[in-house]
């Protein structure tokens, strides 16, 4: 019969010749083989002050994106809280007052944007439901907390900063977006 | 007077000198064991990990003291301060170094100079099998009565063979006294190279007296939960822990004076150093060895798996003892023929 693959091995029971029943060439033998491993580059990454890179598909922490000039893109029209499989997010919609535009880019914004962060698969099925562009999963990592309700994350602190240098940037998974 | 306040001086000395060693072999084992594994180890504590000893210790305090209720509580206590007296007493009949003289007094580095200093050392090692079998037999735990019937068995069993290993280096320098022995291995003349055999022997019992991989049964995880100490905690698990450790450094300590050659090392008293300094330089050299020896039993630790319980006394029994045998009686044969 042909083996399957090429890693069959025949299994011979033949009895260990002296030298090998001695032992002690084999225990030299391992010990060269760790002593060996003494001076190899260690994997080790040292966490908080060097981080690992991310793959451009990782879905981490999420950013509700302003536009252009400002704006919250959110218009809170609910397809990301319907699309969630884990029911984490929660959103109340609110009307534009005249004066507003500077802030929210449609008639109709979030006044709450809640994730809770503890619910949260990080599937990404939000970002794909969104018509707006508004929410994207980031590569950031969501923070470790004593308290549950410290990971209910509110719109403070998900919406980007205003200021263009402190945007959060989410082109490559923009660009994965519309691969998809 | 004047002696008692020399010698207790060296008894502290040595305790502390012991204790500090063994608290960084445990930052030493744990660093050498991420260095064999590619990684990088214990290093947040201090500069390059070097508190991680004194953060174990504090953790070690302020666990909880728990002793299982249907323990034997004297005996339970006894266990790890039988296996932590045993280990230190060792260290006195260790030569350190050549006699130092301070203000015209000769002071030897040696707390005490036995004639039968194998004797006692043979004698106080066997004795620490004792807090092994007290601890596991008083935790009224079957694990920790198996690993104490383990630990008692291996140590019978390959404390013949280190015995007789003994004997046959007893007979190649007609001395009992450690600093005899010693002395007999000025200018090279070390013991290892008369008694290679002995040695190869005497080193396979110090892992298994010592408790160490490969014969480290007694504390076998994946057999007994965690040994003779599955029901300690706190200070009292850190006394069994640190047992091993200071075992470790006697082992060491022990094995340089008897067949490395101790303080000495070839050339020491051509260099030109007065007598002190050469005696203080000998005592670094000691230590020397003994940093090799250690880094010899981590280095094993982390390389060879455990042996089996029936391959434990079948090596033993059956191959060790026989070989020690023989390696009596040719040393006896040799030394009749040569005079």
């Amino acid at each position: 019969m042909h083996p399957l693959s090429s890693r069959s091995r025949v299994v011979v029971n033949k009895t260990m010749t002296f030298w090998e029943r001695l032992y002690l060439p084999a225990i030299v033998g391992g010990l060269w083989i760790t002593f060996r491993h003494f001076f190899y580059k260690k994997v080790t990454i040292r966490y908080p002050e060097i981080k690992r890179i991310f793959s451009p598909v990782y879905r981490g922490l999420h950013v509700l994106k302003r536009d252009d000039l400002g704006a919250e893109r959110c218009t809170a029209c609910g397809l990301c809280a319907v699309a969630c499989p884990a029911e984490a997010i929660t959103i109340d919609a609110a009307e534009r007052k005249p004066g507003e535009e500077g802030l929210y880019r449609e008639e109709k914004y979030a006044a709450k944007y809640e994730i809770n962060m503890l619910r949260c698969i990080f599937c990404g099925l939000c970002e794909e439901a969104c018509p707006k562009q508004a929410v994207y999963l980031t590569d950031r990592i969501v923070p470790s907390s004593f308290e549950r309700q410290d990971f209910i994350w509110g719109k403070e602190k998900l919406v980007e900063p205003v200021e263009p240098e402190k945007r959060v940037d989410v082109s490559i998974r923009h660009y994965f977006q519309k691969e998809a | 007077m004047l002696f008692w306040i020399e010698k207790i001086s060296l008894v502290v000395l040595v305790f502390c000198v012991t204790l500090v060693i063994a608290m960084y072999a445990t930052l030493a084992e744990r660093k050498f064991a991420a260095f064999f594994q590619d990684r990088i180890g214990p290093d947040r504590a201090g500069p390059f990990g070097l508190l991680q000893p004194l953060a174990d210790g504090i953790k070690f305090f302020f666990k909880e003291e728990f002793i299982p209720a249907n323990a034997d509580r004297f005996l339970f206590v006894l266990g790890p301060c039988l296996s932590m007296i045993a280990a230190c007493m060792t260290t006195a009949v260790i030569p350190w170094g050549h006699d130092i003289v301070i203000f015209g007094q000769t002071m030897a580095l040696q707390i005490a100079d036995l004639n039968v200093g194998v004797l006692y050392l043979a004698g106080v090692v066997s004795l620490g099998v004792y807090g092994i079998m007290i601890g596991g037999w008083a935790s009224n735990n079957k694990y920790s009565v198996l690993s104490a019937i383990r630990a008692s068995s291996q140590m019978i069993s390959y404390e013949l063979a280190m015995g007789l290993a003994l004997i046959a280096l007893v007979m190649h320098t007609g001395s009992l006294s450690l600093r005899e022995i010693v002395q007999a291995q000025h200018g090279g003349h070390w013991n290892v190279f008369f008694q290679p055999l002995g040695f190869l022997l005497f080193l396979i019992c110090s892992f298994a007296e010592a408790n160490r991989v490969p014969f480290d049964l007694a504390e076998c995880e994946t057999e007994l939960v965690g040994g003779y100490h599955t029901e300690y905690s706190s200070m009292k698990l850190g006394f069994y822990l640190f047992a091993e450790y200071i075992n470790m450094f006697i082992a060491s300590a022990v094995m340089s004076a008897l067949y490395f050659g101790g303080y000495h090392f070839p050339g020491l008293y051509h260099i030109g150093l007065s007598d002190n300094s050469a005696a203080l330089v000998g005592v670094g050299v000691f230590f020397l060895k003994i940093a090799a020896f250690m880094f010899f039993f981590i280095w094993i630790r982390w390389t060879l798996p455990r042996f089996r319980y029936d391959q434990l006394m079948r090596l033993g029994w059956k191959i060790l003892l026989p070989l020690a045998i023989a390696n009596m009686i040719f040393t006896g044969f040799l030394s009749l023929l040569l005079g």
